[in-house]
C-alpha cells in the first residue's frame, strides 16, 4: 500500500515507554498532523521512524510503502525517501549548504555517477530564491550561527531538494516569526501532491491555518487517541488537551 | 566548488611494488663510517662533504634519542637492520623514456607523469636513495633557476649552495639530522634568481621501494631576493611487514622579500617512520609559508620551523594531520621571532581515527628585545571515537611589551546527533564522517593549490571508509 502504515509500535529510550502500541496511517498524496502536549511522544515517533539509534523499538511494525522501516540504518530509511524536517536542525561546521545538500544528493546517486554542478546549483538557487534565502547562504556552514528561523528554512530547502516520498515536519513552526511562518508554510504546500505524504507535528494550531491538514491525529501517552478532521485542531486550540485527558480517563 | 579531478591517489594506490633485484649501488645493511665513505665515494664527492658526512655520523653516533618528551615508539627503530643506500644508477633521466622500466611503471602508476603535464613546471622523482627522473621547463632554466639534487648542487653550482648547506638546521640539531647529514641522498637543490617568480609549482615526488630501508633525502631551496617559488613533495611507500625509516632535512632561505610555499602531502604506509627536520631562514620582509599534510606512516615526528631573521619578515605553517589506528602524528610548528614586526601563524588541526593519536607540539619564541611581533596560534583537534587520542603540548615564550600572541585550542567529537542528522540526509556513516571531516579542515583545504586539494580530500574519504562500524 502507498502509505506510511505504523502497527502496534512500542518504543522506549532509557528503560522509559514512550510509544505504547501506537498505530497510524499517512496515505500517500494526504498531508496528516499529529498534535499532543509535552511529552506525548510526537518527537520520539518521528525519531522512531528515521531509525534514530537511541530508542528500543520493543514491538509493533512501521513500513513505508509495505518496507519495513524498523531495523534499517537512518541512511537507508533516508534514502527510501524519508525525510525529517529537525525541530533543532544541527549544525555541520565547515560543511557549506552547498556542499551538504550535494552529498546528499550524491549519496542518493549509482556508483560512478555524479551529481551534474550545472543543474545542480540553477535548483538550488531556485529553491533558495522560492524559500527568500539569500545565495550568499550557500557558502555558508550548515546552521551555524543560523537564526532560527534560517534554520528552518534550510531544513525545507534540503526537503525540497531531496525529493523524499514523505515528510515528516517536527515542531517546524517553533521559533518561527509570522512572516517566516508564511514563508516555511508556502515552502511545504508547494511540494504537496498526490505522490507524496507529509506530516506536520506541531503543538499549535497555528501552523495549520497555513498547511491544511486532511487529518489531525491527537497523540497522548505514546498513542493516537482522537483522529478527526482539521476542525479538531481547532477544537484543541480553544479547549485544550485537558478534556481529552479526561475521556481517557474516563473510559 | 571543487572541479573534478583526473589525480587520484588513495590510501591504497602506494601499496604495490615491483620487485627490484638489480641495485647497482647498495651499501649493505647496517650504519658504519664505511657505510657514509661508500655513499660519498660513489658520488664522487669533494672531501669536504665527505667530512662533513663524517663528522654528522660521529654526532649521530654520541647523541641520544630524543626521551623526556618523545613517545617511546622510537626505541624500537633498529638502525641495524636499515639499508641506507640504494640506487639503480647515479644521474636522473631527463625524459620520462629514458627512466628504467619498473622505475617508470611505478610512478606512472602514481600518476607523477600525467601531473607534470597538467601543472607543474619541474618534477623530480625519487626512487629509494637517489632520482629517477629530474626535468624543469626551459624557459626556467633560461631564467636561471637551478632545480637538482644536492650531488649536482654541490658539485656544480657550490658558490650558491654551500653558503647555507646546513646553516639553517646544523647537523647536531638533533639526532635525526644528524643521521641525514651524515647519509643524505636525493631530494631536492633550488636556486630561484632575484626577482624570478615560479607561476606553477616544481614537485618532488618520493618513493621509497626497498624494504629494510632508509629514505634520506636533503632538500635546500633558496629564494633570493624578490623571488617567489612553491614546492610540492609527496611521498608513499609499500606496505611491508617490516618498519621502513624516512628522515629527511630541508632547509629554506627566503632572503630580502621573497616568498617559498612548501607543500607536503605525505600519504606513508602504516610502517613507516617518518622523522623529519624542517626549517626556514626568512630575511627581511620575506614570506615562508609550511603547508603540511601527514596522512599514513606510524610515527611522525615533524614540526616545521622559520626563523624570522629580517624585519617585518613572515612565517606561517598550516598543518593537517590524520592519525588512524596504528598511527601517531607528532606534529606541529616552530617559530623563533628574531627581528623587530615579525609574524607568524600556525593554524593546526588534527583527526583522531579509531585508536589513532595525534599530539600537537608549538614551539614560538619573541624576545624581549623585540619590538611589534605578532604571533597567532590556532590548533583544533577532532576525535572521531572513543579511543582517539590527542594531546597538545605549545611552548610559548613571549617577553617585551610591545609584541602579542594569540593562542587558541580546541578539542571536539563528532556527536551522535550530529551523524544521525547527515544520515538522515542520506549519507550512510562512513560518509557522514568523511563529510564532517572534510568540514573540519576545509578551511585550511582552501588555502592549497585545487590539484591538492582534491587529492587531499579524496585521502581523507579513505581513510574515513572503514574507520566506523
Amino acid at each position: 500500500m502507498n502509505s506510511i502504515q505504523i502497527d502496534n509500535l512500542s518504543a522506549k529510550i532509557d528503560g522509559n515507554n514512550i510509544l505504547n502500541n501506537l498505530n497510524f496511517t499517512l496515505p500517500k498524496g494526504e498531508v496528516h498532523a499529529i498534535m499532543g502536549p509535552n511529552g506525548s511522544g510526537k518527537s520520539t515517533l518521528s525519531k522512531v521512524l528515521s531509525g534514530h539509534p537511541d530508542y528500543d523499538v520493543t514491538n509493533g511494525s512501521a513500513k513505508m510503502d509495505d518496507v519495513e522501516l524498523l531495523g534499517l540504518s537512518p541512511d537507508e530509511i533516508a534514502r527510501l525517501g524519508l525525510f525529517l524536517a529537525f525541530q533543532y536542525p544541527i549544525e555541520v561546521p565547515g560543511v557549506s549548504i552547498a556542499n551538504f545538500i550535494r552529498a546528499a544528493l550524491q549519496a542518493r546517486m549509482e556508483e560512478g555517477q555524479n551529481v551534474k554542478a550545472v543543474d545542480y546549483y540553477k535548483e538550488l538557487y531556485l529553491k533558495m530564491d522560492e524559500l527568500g534565502i539569500d545565495k550568499s547562504f550557500t557558502s555558508r556552514s550548515m546552521n551555524e550561527g543560523f537564526s532560527g528561523g534560517e534554520k528552518k528554512r534550510c531544513e525545507i530547502l534540503q526537503m525540497s531538494m531531496l525529493n523524499p516520498k514523505y515528510c515528516i515536519l517536527d515542531e517546524t513552526d517553533s521559533g518561527l516569526d509570522i512572516d517566516a511562518l508564511r514563508v516555511v508554510s508556502e515552502g511545504v504546500n508547494r511540494m504537496k501532491n498526490s505522490e507524496r505524504g507529509i506530516l506536520v507535528i506541531t503543538h499549535y494550531q497555528r501552523l495549520l491555518d497555513y498547511i491544511v491538514p486532511d487529518k489531525v491525529h491527537v497523540m497522548w501517552e505514546g498513542q493516537i487517541v482522537r483522529s478527526g478532521s482539521k476542525e479538531l485542531a481547532l477544537e484543541l486550540e480553544e479547549r485544550g488537551y485537558d478534556w481529552i485527558k479526561e475521556e481517557i480517563a474516563a473510559a | 566548488m571543487i572541479k573534478p579531478s583526473n589525480i587520484e591517489i588513495d590510501r591504497e594506490k602506494g601499496n604495490f611494488h615491483y620487485p627490484t633485484s638489480k641495485y647497482a649501488f647498495d651499501a649493505g645493511i647496517g650504519l658504519s663510517e664505511d657505510v657514509v665513505k661508500y655513499i660519498s665515494d660513489v658520488k664522487k664527492e669533494d672531501d669536504w662533504i665527505l667530512d662533513f658526512r663524517l663528522k654528522a655520523h660521529s654526532i649521530f653516533e654520541k647523541k641520544p634519542m630524543p626521551t623526556h618528551w618523545a613517545t617511546k615508539d622510537l626505541e624500537n627503530i633498529d638502525f641495524d637492520v636499515i639499508r641506507y643506500y640504494l640506487a639503480q644508477g647515479q644521474k636522473p633521466s631527463r625524459t620520462w623514456e629514458e627512466v628504467p622500466d619498473d622505475i617508470k611503471n611505478t610512478f606512472e602508476r602514481l600518476g607523477i607523469p600525467e601531473q607534470e603535464r597538467k601543472f607543474l613546471a619541474g618534477v623530480e622523482a625519487q626512487f629509494d636513495s637517489e632520482a629517477a627522473y629530474s626535468h624543469m621547463k626551459e624557459d626556467l632554466e633560461k631564467q636561471g633557476v637551478i632545480f637538482v639534487g644536492p650531488t649536482e648542487g654541490l658539485r656544480d653550482h657550490p658558490e650558491i649552495f654551500k653558503k647555507w648547506f646546513g646553516k639553517v638546521i646544523p647537523s647536531s640539531d638533533n639526532k635525526f639530522s644528524a643521521l641525514n647529514s651524515a647519509v643524505f641522498s636525493g631530494g631536492s637543490f633550488i636556486y630561484v634568481p632575484p626577482g624570478v617568480k615560479l607561476a606553477q609549482p616544481l614537485q618532488a615526488y618520493f618513493r621509497i621501494n626497498a624494504e629494510n630501508f632508509g629514505q634520506f633525502e636533503r632538500t635546500l631551496i633558496i629564494a633570493d631576493e624578490g623571488a617567489e617559488i612553491t614546492y610540492m613533495e609527496g611521498c608513499t611507500a609499500p606496505k611491508f611487514e617490516t618498519s621502513t625509516l624516512h628522515s629527511a632535512v630541508v632547509e629554506l632561505v627566503a632572503l630580502k622579500g621573497a616568498k617559498i610555499q612548501y607543500i607536503t602531502v605525505q600519504n606513508w604506509s602504516n610502517n613507516v617512520y617518518n622523522l623529519v627536520t624542517k626549517r626556514a631562514m626568512a630575511d627581511e620582509e620575506a614570506e615562508v609559508r609550511w603547508i603540511d599534510c601527514n596522512i599514513g606512516s606510524r610515527l611522525t615526528m615533524k614540526y616545521p620551523g622559520v626563523v624570522l631573521k629580517g624585519r617585518k619578515a613572515r612565517g606561517e605553517v598550516l598543518s593537517i594531520a590524520l592519525a588512524n589506528d596504528g598511527q601517531h602524528q607528532d606534529t606541529g610548528a616552530k617559530m623563533v621571532h628574531a627581528a623587530n614586526e615579525t609574524s607568524s601563524n600556525v593554524i593546526a588541526k588534527s583527526v583522531s581515527i579509531g585508536e589513532g593519536r595525534s599530539s600537537y607540539r608549538g614551539l614560538v619564541q619573541i624576545p624581549g628585545h623585540l619590538k611589534h611581533c605578532r604571533n597567532n596560534t590556532e590548533c583544533d583537534a577532532l576525535l572521531i571515537n572513543s579511543e582517539s587520542q590527542t594531546d597538545t603540548y605549545p611552548a610559548i615564550t613571549i617577553k617585551g611589551d610591545d609584541n602579542s600572541v594569540q593562542h587558541e585550542a580546541s578539542v571536539s567529537k563528532v556527536s551522535e546527533e550530529q551523524i544521525f542528522y547527515m544520515q538522515q540526509r542520506g549519507l550512510n556513516e562512513a560518509e557522514a564522517m568523511s563529510l564532517y571531516v572534510n568540514g573540519f579542515v576545509n578551511d585550511l583545504i582552501r588555502e592549497f593549490p585545487m590539484e591538492y586539494s582534491v587529492e587531499l580530500k579524496r585521502l581523507i574519504d579513505l581513510e574515513m571508509e572503514g574507520s566506523v562500524g
